[in-house]
């Protein structure tokens, strides 16, 4: 890792020295000019994976719910292969799918929907494309979520019964035990899944690239056409020319990775605060 | 025996639970055969019995909990205060809200507090506002002789004390509802000889507004604390099966099955 690192540092190094830190301020991005900024890049990949989770983290847990404690037992199996084979699935499959099913469902009804609905919103405003970060965010959430299903599935099976069954005879109802003792209990397991799903979804590419459009714009507006880091170099790397051109992508790349190892190291942080019997939050 | 006339007799008499043929299954395991007994009001009843008698699931059958295990089920009756907890549309939420429980081995909340691990009951089902949560809280604690080691660390989790606090943590919690009837499976096992005193002084005070049902394998608390025994046994094909049930000191000075004196005077089992 080191070694990859430092032969991308050097890869980069003609941007780093020449565009310096407004590299990562800069909102402009003009390869003819030389003029490169990383902003629009790092908003779109944040905003998109932000999306994601926003989207896969409730409707994962939901599913592992269903799973791991509702599920009749004939049901169990099958519906956790059907998931897992989600996560089989190769990203540009993915892609396609997206760009051909899901993006125009994304343009009308749901873009035409919130767009006349919550329109006083900055985020639903402008004119429905169809790709761009909405889609982006959505495919990421499809792909992290069979990954945030099993972990989260895992990390509620993994509660012991008699959690559940202090609960329950306390007077409990199903849903009570399982939202008062053993979602609390699963919950470092059910974060790990998330910041596992969200440090993935920073990194996706290929499928992202192929529904979010293509723009490079700093908008809250969800339905405009952006750019994550990833898709922007995948996008740009083959026809990038020139030291400083190349060398802004490596850049980007490196960014990318910072953010990633950041996110992974805070995962990790959390997680460990948030063992069961480790620590209490002040309560009370 | 009739359960219609409890209600005619004295007070200290009456039935609290009546259970009727009561037989109980883990999947293909028969685990207890057709017991029938009859658990007085205000009364502390003992259980006793060597391992794997049936002892723990015959308690579990009394709020229901049996159930709550992958497999598990329970045929035959209990009765409640005359009512069957087993008839069709009873809410085992509301059986189980009756009928608190101690499980044998401690189960405190670890992502909870010390004192939020014994408002966890309150939390379900009252409305009662934080600071009258705090009396109960204290109040609890105090009985389960548990306040004056804990009082300085209720913001503590639940988990960080030792087993035998762990398991009168777990008591609190159990009193702090105030159940009608209280199940306990062993509470003793965790407990020094002090603590264990403590929890025999807090049954006999319980009693006089609780029933209370106790699972031991201490032969001398049994016959300190209880006012009934029952002795299981289990049968050749491993089901547990109610050998003797009498006033303790009946069942520990006069018994009448020779197996119930054979299993007192730790001759087997
Ligand atoms: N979850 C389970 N699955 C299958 N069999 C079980 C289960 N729990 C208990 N049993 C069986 O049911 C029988 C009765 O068990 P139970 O736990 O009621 O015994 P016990 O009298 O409480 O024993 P101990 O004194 O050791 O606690 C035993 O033969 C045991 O093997
Ligand atoms: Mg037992």
């Amino acid at each position: 890792m080191v070694a990859m690192t430092g032969y991308l540092l050097e890869s980069a190094w003609p941007a780093i020295t020449r565009l310096g830190v407004e590299f990562l301020t800069r909102v402009e991005w003009d390869p003819v000019q030389g003029i490169f900024g990383a902003l629009p890049g790092i908003y779109g990949t944040l905003l998109t994976s932000v999306l994601a989770m926003a989207i896969a983290i409730p409707v994962s847990l939901g599913v592992a719910i269903f799973l791991a404690e509702l599920a009749p037992n004939w049901l169990r199996g099958p519906a956790s292969l059907l998931v897992e084979m989600l996560a089989a699935v190769p990203s540009v499959v993915i892609g396609l799918w997206g760009l051909f099913v899901m993006v125009p469902v994304i343009r009308s009804p749901i873009e035409r929907w919130l767009g006349q609905s919550l329109g006083f919103l900055p985020f639903f405003q402008g004119p429905p494309f169809g790709v761009g970060f909405l889609a982006g965010g959505l495919i990421l959430a499809i792909m992290a979520l069979p990954i945030l299903t099993a972990i989260a599935r895992d990390s509620i099976l993994a509660v012991p019964s008699s959690q559940r069954e202090a609960m329950l005879a306390l007077g409990a109802t199903r849903w009570e035990a399982i939202s008062q003792a053993v979602l609390p209990y699963a919950r470092s397991g059910i974060v790990a899944a998330a910041m596992l799903g969200f440090g993935r979804a920073l990194g996706e590419t290929m499928a992202v690239t192929m529904v979010i459009g293509n723009g490079y714009r700093l908008t809250p507006q969800l339905f405009s056409p952006g750019n994550t880091m990833a898709s922007k170099i995948a996008i740009e790397f083959n026809e990038a020319s020139g030291d400083l051109y190349i060398g802004a992508l490596v850049e980007l790349g490196l960014v990318l990775f910072a953010i990633t190892l950041v996110v992974n190291l805070l995962g990790r942080i959390m997680i460990r605060w948030m063992a069961p019997g480790q620590r209490v939050g002040a309560q009370q | 025996m009739s359960h219609e006339t409890d209600w005619e007799r004295p007070l200290e008499q009456r039935a609290k639970i009546v259970v009727e043929r009561l037989n109980a299954w883990y999947g293909p395991v028969h685990a207890i055969h057709d017991i029938s007994l009859t658990i007085l009001d205000r009364r502390i009843t003992a259980v006793i019995g060597p391992s794997g008698c049936g002892k723990s699931t015959l308690l579990r059958c009394l709020n229901r909990m049996h159930e709550v295990q992958p497999g598990a089920r329970a045929q035959g009756e209990v009765l409640l205060n005359g009512e069957n907890i087993y008839a069709s549309g009873v809410d085992p939420v509301t059986v189980r809200r009756r009928v608190g429980m101690v499980f044998q081995r401690p189960n405190p909340f670890p992502t909870m507090s010390v004192f939020d691990n014994v408002a966890a009951g309150l939390k379900l089902h009252s409305l009662l506002s934080r600071t009258r949560f705090a009396d109960t809280v204290e109040r609890a604690l105090r009985r389960a002789a548990l306040w004056d080691e804990v009082k300085d660390k209720l913001k503590k989790n639940g988990a960080a004390l030792s087993g035998g606090q762990q398991q009168r943590l777990c008591i609190a919690r159990a009193l702090a509802v105030e159940p009608e009837v209280l199940l306990m499976d062993e509470p003793a096992s965790a407990l020094d000889p002090m603590a264990t005193l403590a929890i025999e002084d807090l049954m006999r005070e319980l009693v006089q507004d609780t029933t209370i049902v106790i699972v031991t394998h201490n032969m001398q608390q049994a016959a300190r604390v209880s006012d009934k025994t029952a002795f299981l046994l289990a049968n050749a094909q491993g089901a547990g099966e109610l050998i003797e049930y009498g006033d303790t000191p009946q069942v520990f000075t006069n018994p009448k099955d020779e197996r119930t004196e054979a299993y007192i005077t730790g001759r087997f089992g």
